[in-house]
């Protein structure tokens, strides 16, 4: 299988062998041709101007009893009884393709103790909440939540499934994926229903890069983890009616040969990069460690998260759990605030997806200036107190 | 002990960079290289085996050329190198991708412990780890940054998770994905890249793992791409003027009128 050439479209241009990761195109009299080492990753359907490269389908997968899968599930993310906002934002999402599709809107509840959680999922617009108890599914485990998932939706059947593309979603939801032998759809940023009925899940790739619209054709559930901060929070309604409905997993599903020893909650600021709606980042223009105070500041005043560059974290001024970038965390806040970030691309394919990008930095030709929105081309050592000191003021 | 380190050869991001009249992403070159989240697994695997004895194979799924970079691997002093490659192959998604890779690790069995990066650069979707697990049956942990063996012959790990860290245990064979903090990766050995240049390379393809055309590559996946798109670009960037002071004040009544909340 390789990408296919529509000749008569073909300019012979070669856009399409410049980008080719792998060196599997070149033109030959006057027309691309595609070699076996095409790894089918589309890069050059993007990079084509005249739509004449394109990916053969896949249609040659078992199909299932498809028409047997209904509704749409959201499953609830959430530490010791507390749900993580990403949860809520799925549901505002899970609500709108339930209503295209005229089905039920339901949300996955596991772990202990968790009547008071289940409510608040109504609230935030669940028809009805799965909810399997047990002592032994607290504290989270990879492995026995994955289990009882995996039990729910081979008796229920959903059509659809999401969750927070979390660092735990992200974690066991690929193995409900293969138990179930679905396709599963990593970290969308969108999701709509087609004509055909099929969730087409739009997602980052290569850095942000580019963006890829995918779906799963042929098997059920239709299963996609969603990034958190993209979709919007719905307004809670405690007038809202909902159905509980208790699920008992067998006991096999609860166990886990996985265990878990110790659970550690660290302070706040270095946790919530990824869920805040502000992050503001330092680079090597701080240049020392203490400088950071200066960030700090800012960040609990206006209620963000620090980040910092790999660079920072190299020279051991902050953790690497504030480390933003390729081998960092990818956030996509409101506001991202970089703060002497020169803006190499490894930075910037961790927070491009950011809404508004503001940079501050002395010198004008750093590459960061070519991702903002906002440019402070300034010392930040002068232009942080000065923001901090305005706030202040307007706060009185 | 027989460990097993996933790895994979990824476009260099490098080659992309953002060209400021148009705000659009311009990508050069056709530099591949090793995924940067897999050195962290080839240190992880080799300090296990350095503390507790045993043998490193690196394992690929990928073009013929994705043998440059098992030998950039194996120049790190990993003990052996297997490449899978089939036409066949070309377009798996993570389904058939860890299908693959699993079918691959029972061929090299019996396999202690399977060691992968948190995620490769170009798909960004860390469902492979997890993925090829379930496919193995195996307990398995993600975004570790430390392991150990215990008395028991159980893997001890912590884990770093969205709200701080966890520390788990689990009995082998097992999978783990790892984080930067497991290590800064070694630099390749004289010894080791003379070997590396000339040391054998198992290619496997479909028929080796016992796997049908049907079950690998794009045909064997259940996923499928159907749209590849550019981003929109973030274009009319404003600069603010003025000294610090004016610049603050011009900035906080932009992002007031963007409603950001808390300012």
């Amino acid at each position: 299988m390789k990408a296919i050439v529509y000749k008569e479209e073909c300019t012979a241009c070669g856009d399409c062998v410049e980008v080719c990761p792998v060196e599997a195109i070149e033109v030959v009299d006057e027309v691309a041709q595609v070699d076996d080492n095409c790894t089918l990753c589309g890069l050059c359907v993007d990079a084509c101007g005249y739509e004449a490269i394109g990916l053969p389908e896949v249609l040659t997968v078992e199909t299932e009893d498809i028409e047997s899968y209904k509704g749409v599930w959201v499953v609830a993310e959430h530490h010791g009884g507390e749900v993580n906002s990403v949860s809520f934002e799925l549901l505002g999402a899970g609500r709108m393709l339930a209503d295209k599709l005229e089905v039920e809107l339901a949300a996955v509840l596991i772990g202990d103790q968790l009547q008071d959680a289940a409510n608040q999922l109504i609230g935030y617009g669940a028809d009805r909440v799965y909810l399997a108890e047990h002592p032994g599914l607290e504290p989270f485990n990879d492995e026995s939540h994955a289990n009882v998932l995996t039990e729910l939706i081979q008796q229920k059947k959903p059509d659809i499934l999401l969750a927070g593309a979390t660092a735990m979603g992200r974690s066991f939801i690929p193995r409900v994926a293969v138990a179930v032998r679905t396709g599963l759809t990593a970290d969308c940023t969108g999701l709509d229903i087609g004509d055909d009925g099929l969730l087409y899940q739009t997602r980052p790739a290569f850095g942000g890069n580019v963006m890829a619209t995918i779906l799963c054709p042929n098997r059920r559930p239709q299963m996609a983890t969603v990034r958190p901060m993209v979709m919007r929070k719905p307004a809670f309604d405690s007038a809202r009616q909902g159905v509980v409905e208790n699920f008992t997993p067998s006991p096999e599903a609860v166990s886990s040969r996985v265990k878990v020893l110790e659970t550690v909650t660290q302070p706040q600021e270095t946790a919530r990069l990824t869920e805040a709606d502000v992050v503001v980042t330092g680079g090597r223009g701080l240049q020392k460690a203490e400088n950071f105070k200066l960030l700090e500041e800012l960040a609990l005043l206006i209620d963000g998260a620090v980040g910092a560059t790999r660079s920072v974290v190299d020279e051991g001024w902050m953790s690497y759990s504030h480390q933003v970038g390729q081998t960092g965390k990818t956030v996509s806040p409101k506001l991202y605030l970089a703060c002497g970030v020169s803006g190499a691309i490894q930075h910037v394919v961790g927070m491009q997806g950011s809404e508004i990008i503001v940079a501050v930095n002395k010198d004008p030709n750093a590459p960061i200036f070519d991702v903002v929105n906002y440019g402070v081309v300034s010392d930040l050592f002068e232009f942080l107190p000065a923001l901090v000191k305005k706030i202040k003021e307007q706060r009185g | 002990m027989h460990i097993v380190v996933c790895i994979k050869q990824v476009p260099d991001a490098k080659n992309v960079r953002i060209d400021p009249e148009t705000c659009t992403l311009v990508r050069q070159g056709v530099d591949s290289i090793v995924n940067p989240h897999d050195w962290y697994a080839v240190e992880a695997a080799l300090r296990f085996r350095d503390e507790y004895g045993g043998k490193v194979t690196a394992l690929t799924m990928g073009p013929p050329q994705a043998e440059e970079a098992l030998r950039e691997i194996l120049a790190l002093g990993v003990d052996e190198a297997v490449l899978l490659s089939d036409r066949a192959f070309a377009g798996a998604d993570t389904w058939a991708t860890s299908l693959t890779l699993a079918r691959a690790v029972n061929k090299l069995g019996p396999v202690d412990l399977v060691i992968c990066g948190k995620q490769a650069i170009d798909g960004d979707t860390a469902q492979v780890g997890p993925g090829l697990a379930a496919h193995l049956d195996q307990p398995y942990t993600t975004y570790a940054r430390r392991l150990e063996l215990l008395d028991d012959d159980q893997l001890l790990a912590e884990r770093i998770t969205d709200k701080g860290y966890e520390v788990v245990k689990m009995p082998l064979p097992a999978v783990v994905t790892v984080v930067r903090e497991i290590g800064d990766p070694r630099m390749p050995g004289l010894k080791h890249k003379m070997r590396a240049r000339k040391q054998a390379i198992p290619v496997l393809g479909a028929a080796d793992l016992d796997l049908s055309p049907e079950e690998v590559g794009l045909q064997g996946s259940y996923t499928q791409v159907v749209k590849v798109f550019s981003p929109p670009p973030r274009c009319g960037r404003e600069m603010l003027s003025g000294t610090p002071e004016e610049q603050a004040e011009k900035l906080l009544k932009l992002l007031k009128e963007a409603k950001v909340q808390g300012i």
